[in-house]
């Protein structure tokens, strides 16, 4: 993978921040206050919520800084994860923004660029008065953690099947490869409004509907890499050494699949998103008030009957397509730079 | 032949490829001439650029090739000049070429005949019977048996070995004045190659075509051509008349090529293989003046280095040129290689016992409309044999001779059908790899073929190494298995550092290094090598040879070399076992396999192996047909489909008894004794009396 190539010219400290271990620790900086404060924020005490996502700021900006600076050849992709990381960044700096409180009614139906009771609207606000800019900044949050959370739920369960049925093969791969046959036949909003309306709209939930609606799809790409690489003699030298086949399955062939599976998954994050907020605008998805882009369009529809309205169906809806944008445009520079190498 | 005009001639030539680091020059300074009726051969090891001129000729050079300077001139006009029309022309009718993968040039979804006939009907506008007409008499020229069957026939119906004759077939319907043969035999076994080889020549002598035949291997090329050019990183080296060049060659690469192949009379205790150190440059580190500097014995800075070099004619008149400024003075007498003698190994006790091994697969196959019949794939049959302490046992065969899954129940990653295998006193026949304890384990590893193939791509070398010695208890502390593990690489000499890098940044001869380095990490008493070295360039094989050599004589370990390579196999084995179709044919001494009473497969395999060696003289044993499938080999002696002595009515169909020819020497076949005693010897080397002994 290109994350790793070496940056000619760079100072010590940008080689070192591209270590894998450095930009995992990174990761988890970044993401696990965001996941705490949006999953778990109604537990935490009020002074640490106001501190928690502090330390997340620098390190989403580093990350986007390394990112850029490893995947420079491919112009696709440093546009794609530029989008995604000022999704990001606005996801963990919205609290020390200074933005009118989302939920809080002043004006209803101000047009963008208005003045009213003391606020300036630069987005205007909805039909309860609420501020669209910030209800679109902070609206990323939500989005961006569940359909995260929920991708990656869906990648861990789906590659372990497909590590499975692919490496064991025999029964494993029939019963793992029937069940994902079965699953992949529904239409995927199908089995979606089914699983939610079954155990009810929660972000949660929406985890175990994605992970069952994306799971299959993932488990037959594992399948099919690890299938091809299975009888490659690493393989055969890691088994006459009598490893136990987990250690195989999760040591020797899960880090090969790697590339493939990074691509896919910018591309399903993309499709991720989507659901999610399809799923809100039905009503299936995050209870409201808090605001989240699926919720802002779902209410707007509405009214945006009127061309004069139409702007609060139009910003969070450019918001879902810049973010999505994004992560296709990561996926398509990705795949065209490790066709390169 | 002064006034014939060339059939191709390329002056000066040069090819780069255009990344984004910039221009990659592929081939530099490229000249050659081809008479018409002539065969050239080029050779050289894996990215000399041998393959980049064909395609230059071709023109198929990809959207970030391009000619950078000098002239292709074919019939003595400049294609660059030609107009696309005419080159179309040219390339599709007057130059063909033939790939290594013969279903690259095959379309999968039609039938032969009619890819066939396409060719005349599309270039010469013949009748459509007509083309179907020369279509199976060029089909009957490539000696293929059967045309009717075979017109009628999808590609992927047949052989390798016929799928590739007939891509022969398709670039001679157009009537060529010049075949271009890229490696067209690399992916065959080698009776099937001989074969391929045979044919070849004959279309040469048959048609008159001009030939360009690319190979990496040496003997190949002295068979079928009549001049050589050898390459070394992008550049022509030394071109010459073949036997000239093998008996007299004038530059330092050529002969330390030809001094790491093992030819006979070479020999692992008295006549050491001679690698060339060091390796290929890159394109873009090529260094200044000769490319070949720094691997170079006989390097003098301020001369080799000054700049770039021409080729010059070695004596006037001469037709050989080479590309080094001191070829004049070199004392090539004193270059041969100087026996590096070492002590033969005394064999100690019987470390493996192999008795009747049997092992069938069931396969279920499926044949039209579903109905599906259960079929019994007999892999290995009543395998019996021998290994002591210290000693090279190989298993010679081609592809489907068992040896795979021979391997395969040894390391115990497949269960025996029948028969024993005892390790020490140890039975392994039954224990699958999960039931051996680790100190088994760690007495039986392997070196495995493909060097791309035997390292994760995901884990550094170092960790790789000492993944197996935490794994097998040699160590437990952290500090002594980052120890072990620099000795090891001290080992396979390998500089230390590179226990921090990842697979991706070695070589292919690296790699296989790091192979046999993880192969002994465990101290074991038996090594299976799985051709370890037939993926290599051939200047590297024999450093890889000898370095295995070298730990297996330290550590008085017993080697099983598999290998379809008999060259490399009478270097380095004290035993052989041939095997065809999961049976043993013959078993013996390496002096007894390689001298008569032989087992016609045998004489038909020595037969087939090309040696790169102008005193050999080989009697021609070709065979005709290919291998049975092992799903449904024939009933009596599995060699019976295409033995040349073969006996009607009883080798179909009665399995042949085993003869001994001494304690050591057995052949299974119905021949009476008296007639394999009488066979001539295969191979003969003449003029050299200290050798003729053989
Ligand atoms: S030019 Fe010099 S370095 Fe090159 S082959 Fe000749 S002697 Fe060796
Ligand atoms: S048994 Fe018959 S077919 Fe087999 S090798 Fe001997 S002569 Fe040939």
């Amino acid at each position: 993978m290109a994350v790793t190539t070496q940056v000619p010219g760079s100072s010590s400290l940008l080689e070192r921040l591209q270590r894998p271990r450095v930009i995992i620790a990174l990761m988890l900086v970044m993401w696990l206050p965001l996941m705490t404060y949006v999953m778990f924020g109604n537990y935490l005490g009020q002074q640490l919520k106001d501190l928690i996502l502090l330390p997340a700021i620098p390190a989403t900006f580093l990350l986007w800084l390394v990112a850029v600076i490893s995947w420079r050849e491919s112009w696709v992709a440093v546009l794609g994860v530029t989008l995604v990381f000022f999704w990001l960044l606005v996801a963990v700096s919205a609290p020390y923004l200074p933005l009118i409180d989302p939920n809080k009614p002043i004006a209803p139906f101000t047009v963008p660029g208005l003045e009213r009771k003391g606020h300036y609207f630069i987005l205007g606000a909805d039909l309860k008065g609420r501020d669209m800019l910030s209800r679109t900044l902070w609206g990323c949050q939500r989005v961006l953690v569940w359909g995260v959370t929920a991708t990656l739920v869906a990648y861990i369960i789906g590659s372990m099947l497909g590590l499975l049925a692919g490496y064991l093969a025999g029964w494993w791969d029939e019963v793992i490869s029937f069940i994902s046959n079965v699953l992949l036949s529904f239409p995927v909003m199908v089995l979606y409004i089914l699983i939610l309306n079954y155990l009810g709209p929660s972000g949660f939930n929406i985890v175990i509907a994605v992970t069952f609606a994306s799971a299959p799809a993932i488990m037959r790409i594992v399948r099919g890499l690890t299938l091809d690489m299975k009888s490659r003699d690493y393989i055969f030298a890691a088994q006459t050494r009598g490893e136990h086949p987990l250690w195989i399955m999760l040591v020797e062939l899960l880090p090969n699949a790697r590339g493939p599976i990074i691509v896919d998954a910018c591309l399903r994050l993309g499709y991720t998103t989507v659901a999610i907020t399809t799923l809100t605008f039905l009503g299936l998805g995050l209870p409201p008030p808090d605001p989240d882009w699926g919720l802002m369009i779902k209410e707007a529809a509405k009214v945006a009957m009127l061309w004069k309205f139409s702007y609060m169906l139009l910003i969070p809806a450019l918001a879902v397509s810049s973010l999505i944008l994004g992560f296709n445009l990561m996926a398509d520079g990705l795949r065209e730079m490790s066709l390169k190498d | 032949m002064s006034e014939q005009v060339p059939v191709l001639e390329c002056r000066n030539l040069s090819v780069s490829y255009f990344v984004r680091a910039g221009e990659i020059p592929a081939v530099v300074d490229f000249t050659m001439k081809l008479m018409p009726g002539e065969a050239q051969g080029i050779v050289g090891e894996s990215g000399c650029g041998k393959s980049t001129v064909a395609l230059a000729i071709m023109n198929y050079m990809g959207r970030n090739g391009a000619i950078v300077g000098g002239q292709i001139l074919f019939e003595g006009r400049d294609m660059r000049t030609m107009s696309d029309e005419e080159l179309r022309q040219i390339r599709g009718s007057k130059i063909a070429m033939v790939y290594q993968e013969p279903m690259a040039s095959l379309n999968p979804s039609m039938k032969i005949g009619d890819q066939l006939a396409e060719v005349p009907l599309f270039h010469e506008g013949v009748s459509e019977d007509e083309a179907k007409r020369r279509a199976r008499e060029m089909l009957s020229n490539v000696r293929l048996p059967d045309p009717g069957r075979i017109m009628e026939s999808y590609p992927h119906q047949i052989s390798g070995g016929q799928q590739q004759r007939v891509v022969i077939a398709m670039a001679l319907l157009s009537n060529p004045k010049l075949l271009l043969l890229d490696e067209p035999t690399t992916a065959l076994d080698v009776t099937v190659e001989a074969g391929i080889v045979e044919l070849i020549k004959e279309i040469s002598s048959e048609f008159g075509t001009s030939m360009i035949y690319i190979s990496h291997n040496l003997g190949l090329i002295l068979e079928t051509c009549d001049r050589i050019t050898v390459m070394y990183s992008g550049e022509a080296v030394e071109v010459g008349d073949i036997h000239t060049v093998f008996n007299n060659m004038r530059h330092p690469y050529t002969r330390g090529l030809f001094n790491s192949i093992p030819v006979p009379g070479a020999d692992k205790n008295a006549r050491p293989l001679v690698a060339i150190r060091g390796q290929l440059p890159l394109p873009h580190e090529r260094p200044k003046g000769c490319y070949f500097g720094p691997r170079c014995d006989y390097f003098e800075a301020g001369r080799c280095d000054a700049g770039h070099l021409p080729m010059e004619e070695v004596a006037p008149g001469s037709n050989h040129f080479v590309r080094c400024v001191r070829f004049a003075e070199i004392d090539w007498e004193a270059l041969k290689p100087k026996p590096k003698e070492q002590e033969p190994i005394e064999p100690g006790d019987v470390v493996l016992r192999v008795e009747n091994l049997t092992k069938h697969y069931e396969v279920e196959h499926t044949g039209l409309l579903f109905v599906s019949e259960k079929r019994t794939v007999k892999a290995n049959e009543k395998i019996s044999f021998r290994a002591r302490e210290a000693e090279t046992v190989a298993i010679v065969g081609e592809s489907g001779c068992g040896k795979s899954t021979f391997a395969k129940v040894l390391m115990g990653l497949e269960e025996a059908s029948a028969g024993r295998v005892q390790l020490g006193n140890l039975e392994l026949s039954k224990l699958p790899v999960e039931a051996r304890d680790g100190a088994t384990i760690s007495r039986l590893q392997m070196v495995f073929q493909n060097p791309f193939d035997t390292l994760n791509p995901s884990h550094t070398v170092g960790a790789q190494i000492a993944r197996v010695i935490k794994k097998f208890g040699i160590e437990k502390d952290p500090e002594r298995i980052r120890e072990r593990v620099y000795e090891l690489l001290d080992t396979v000499k390998l500089p230390r550092d590179f226990a921090d890098r990842k697979p991706r940044q070695l070589s292919g001869g690296q790699k296989q290094r790091v192979g046999i380095a993880r192969a002994f990490a465990g101290d074991p008493k038996m090594v299976i090598a799985d051709e370890p070295v037939s993926a290599l360039d051939v200047s590297v094989q024999a450093a890889v040879t000898g370095l295995l050599m070298d730990i297996q004589r330290e550590n008085r370990t017993t080697l099983l070399f598999i290998s379809h390579d008999l060259s490399v196999v009478r270097y380095l084995s004290d035993r052989i076992v041939v095997m065809y179709l999961g049976q043993i044919m013959e078993k013996g001494l390496t002096e007894e396999i390689f001298s008569p009473p032989y087992h016609p497969y045998t004489e038909a395999l020595l037969s087939a192996v090309p040696i790169a060696d102008t005193r050999v003289e080989k009697r021609k044993v070709v065979l005709t047909g290919e291998l049975p499938s092992p799903t449904d080999p024939p009933k009596g002696c599995p060699f019976s489909t295409r033995c040349p002595y073969v006996i009607e009515g009883l080798c179909e169909t009665t399995p042949p008894p085993v003869r001994s020819f001494s304690d050591s020497h057995t052949i299974a076949c119905h021949l009476e004794e008296a007639r394999l005693t009488a066979m001539e010897p295969v191979i003969k080397i003449d003029d050299d009396p200290a050798q003729a002994a053989e």
